[in-house]
């Protein structure tokens, strides 16, 4: 039994349009996945309907973690059972320091992982983590005194989604499409801490549509998706294939509905 | 009341850990409910007050009577006025131990901790239980710097030189319908001087509690800050939940002289029984800073604008409004800065919230006299709306008599969106949990400017109000 199990997963908006079209995947602690699809595909609705958004209905098929279905929970019991997802576009919430911010999230898995009793994670305990944590992955001192995501630039989101991403210790974590808007640098880090997380604790399932974060992270399975299905599935060499032929040589197959 | 009133109670504000009430057994007296010139005697002989007060007394009333209800603002229809206890003294005198208070006043202190607050971080309290000021300390080491920090009636007693000089110049006593009333029924409050030079680190705090059914409860506050000299003022007060109203109806008096500085911090969190109408106002002198910070959380109906006439050039004026309103609540809050002399500044931040149903507002007034040239003033308010059901209304009246004057408003109004309460819970919080991290955040521009003690209470505030309220 895998750890993250997703079987036969079709999603479909409020309106009934379907997004995600019956979508198989298996995912452990210790790999790295990268999911690959054309801007569109239905790449972004995947990952949310995998977190719980409330605005995606799943209409067939099942999710479970450690063998249990998790489609009737929240978004926060899932983050609680350790699913974490960094967002393409992170939301601002003035007045809420990055600290403060971590502190809560970290304070709320706790909390959960108690039975619903509080159990705040010492402050001293709290602060060496964070430091710690800021110093592997770069992330300047001063942001985590500042307004979470509020007034960010692009680059600074996806540090802190990824120095979230490290605090929260998740078990598997969804990266969606971390990569865009990032200069090389700030791919380069995002990359390193994809790498240095993934492990015996925590597996990854990488979402883009882009060659150039797969360069860093080096993924142990590459799936195609393309118009809300996995059209192809393979090792870490697909992705070159990929890059060299693009997603058009996968097209046809869809439409003969063949598998490669 | 009957088993279903008070489940139906209950459910209103089942998060109000405030609401319970002891039985009055120390009472010393209650006066019969009403309000009369009789009633005016009987507060004044217990008093033992001089003529002129009593005199000051008895013509606020006849002005109470002669005035109409206020016909703008909030609803205030269902004040019955002849339903109301104007006077009821709990205990024999003030005590300045604790330990000899009554057992059940004592434990209704405990329970709130003021005796804990007071010995960790406050320099005075003054604790009022219904009409009278039952508990009241100041650090001796103020004390002989010649700080005065007493009740009101204990004030009028032993300064009333002083307290004749300033009473009711600020606040005429017939400013409006609820200061006429104060004017002639008030008991407890405070009374505050700082001697020029004295800076108080710490805050002054007075708690006021109405535990009795159909209270009116209608403090007195008189501040002076003397030249170059500083305080720190926090009120805070709570009430049992009754299924009929009280009445809680202050008025506060502020001079600042020059180069002094004032900060009065309200945490108002009345039970949602009770009408909470208050007439607060300051003057600065020259030079003087006059910061009202007025966090409004309880109550069923607020009526209260604190006010600041800058008086003297350079003067400088800040009003922080926190309002909060949830089911069954009207918050009409917010502020008045007078521009009177030239070059004065001030500041209005205002952030209301309304939650399933509640009503929450701004209501404020900016004005540059003739003649206060180089004035700058700045109005932000913005509101935060959490359902459909709820409302928020902006009242930003602006009156600028000068052309050489900076002003600035903004006002915003926004909703919390799905999307960032699915990215604070794709975190793990739960959604009420959310939805109270991003109130604090809105509210954090002001909580910011509160003690560390009155922050954190600020916000476990917040978050009481916000829990049970979504899902």
């Amino acid at each position: 039994m895998a750890l993250l199990e997703i079987t036969n997963l079709h999603v479909a908006l409020e309106d009934g349009t379907e997004i995600v079209k019956g979508v198989d995947l298996e995912l452990n602690t210790n790999e790295k996945h990268a999911v690959m699809g054309p801007n569109g595909s239905g790449k972004s609705t995947f990952a949310y309907a995998l977190m719980g958004h409330p605005a995606y209905e799943i209409t067939e098929g099942d999710i479970t973690l450690d063998g249990e279905s998790i489609l009737e929970l929240g978004a926060d019991e899932r983050a609680q059972r350790g699913l974490f997802l960094a967002f393409q576009y992170p939301h601002a919430i003035p007045g809420v320091t990055v600290t403060s911010f971590l502190r809560s999230a970290i304070n709320a898995k706790r909390k959960a992982a108690a039975g619903g009793e509080d159990d705040p994670v010492p402050v001293k305990v709290f602060r060496t983590d964070l430091l710690a944590a800021m110093e592997r992955l770069r992330v300047p001192r001063e942001l985590a005194q500042r307004y979470l995501n509020d007034g960010f630039s692009g680059g600074e989101k996806k540090r802190v989604e990824i120095l979230q991403m490290a605090m929260l210790t998740p078990r598997i974590a969804i990266l969606d499409e971390t990569d865009s808007g990032l200069d090389i640098d700030a791919l380069r880090i995002v990359a390193e801490g994809v790498n240095t997380l993934v492990g015996p604790e925590m597996g990854a399932l990488v979402i883009t549509h882009y060659q150039r974060i797969l360069n860093y992270v080096t993924p142990d399975f590459v799936h195609v998706f393309v118009d809300g299905r996995i059209v192809a599935s393979g090792e870490g060499d697909l992705a070159h294939r990929l890059e060299a032929e693009g997603y058009e040589a996968f097209m046809p197959m869809i439409a003969r509905g063949e598998s490669p | 009341m009957s088993q279903s009133e008070t489940e139906v109670i209950r459910d209103i504000r089942a998060d109000y850990g405030y609401g319970w009430h002891v039985d009055d057994v120390s009472t010393i007296y209650k006066a019969p409910k009403g309000l009369s010139h009789e009633l005016v005697d009987v507060i004044a002989d217990h008093k033992s007050e001089p003529d002129w007060m009593r005199a000051f007394r008895h013509q606020s009333l006849d002005y109470f009577l002669a005035r109409p209800m206020p016909s703008w603002g909030a609803d205030l229809s269902g004040i019955d006025f002849d339903n109301i206890h104007y006077y009821l003294k709990p205990t024999e005198k003030q005590v300045d131990k604790w330990e000899d208070l009554p057992a059940e006043i004592l434990d209704t202190w405990d329970r709130l901790g003021i005796p804990e607050a007071e010995k960790k971080y406050l320099a005075g309290v003054g604790a009022q239980y219904e009409s009278e000021v039952v508990y009241h300390k100041l650090q001796e080491d103020l004390e002989k710097k010649g700080v005065i920090f007493l009740d009101m009636d204990s004030g009028l007693r032993e300064h009333e030189e002083l307290v004749r000089e300033y009473f009711a110049t600020i606040i005429p006593q017939n400013d409006n319908k609820f200061a006429a009333l104060n004017s002639a029924v008030w008991s407890g409050g405070s009374f505050i001087y700082v001697p020029p030079g004295v800076s108080i680190d710490m805050p002054l705090q007075a708690y006021f509690r109405i535990n009795a059914e159909n209270m009116g409860q209608f403090e007195r506050t008189l501040i002076i800050v003397d030249e170059d000299a500083y305080v720190h003022y926090v009120e805070g007060c709570t009430a049992p939940i009754y299924s009929s109203d009280s009445l809680h109806s202050a008025v506060v008096e502020i001079v600042v002289k020059p180069r002094g500085r004032c900060r009065y911090t309200t945490i108002q969190n009345w039970s949602n029984n009770v009408y909470n109408l208050v007439t607060k106002r300051a003057v600065a002198h020259e030079d003087a800073t006059m910061e009202w910070v007025d966090g409004n959380l309880g109550s069923k109906v607020t009526m209260k604008y604190p006010a600041i006439w800058l008086m003297g050039e350079r003067a400088h004026g800040e009003v922080l409004s926190i309002a909060f309103a949830g089911q069954g609540q009207h918050q009409d809050a917010g502020g008045k800065v007078v521009h009177v002399a030239k070059n004065t500044t001030s500041v209005i931040t205002s952030k209301s919230i309304s939650k399933n149903g509640g009503r929450g507002g701004y209501r404020g007034l900016l004005e540059v006299a003739k003649g206060a040239t180089g004035s700058k003033s700045k109005v932000v308010c913005d509101a935060l709306i959490l359902d459909e059901e709820s409302r928020s209304d902006t009242y930003p009246y602006i009156d600028v008599k000068e052309n050489d004057v900076d002003l600035g408003h903004e006002a915003t109004v926004s909703k919390i969106g799905e999307e960032q309460l699915f990215y604070l819970m794709s975190r793990g919080l739960s959604e009420a949990e959310a939805s109270a991290m991003i109130v604090a955040g809105f509210v954090e521009p002001i909580t910011k400017e509160l003690p560390l003690e009155y922050a954190v209470e600020m916000n476990r505030l917040i978050q009481l109000q916000m829990e049970g309220s979504v899902g």
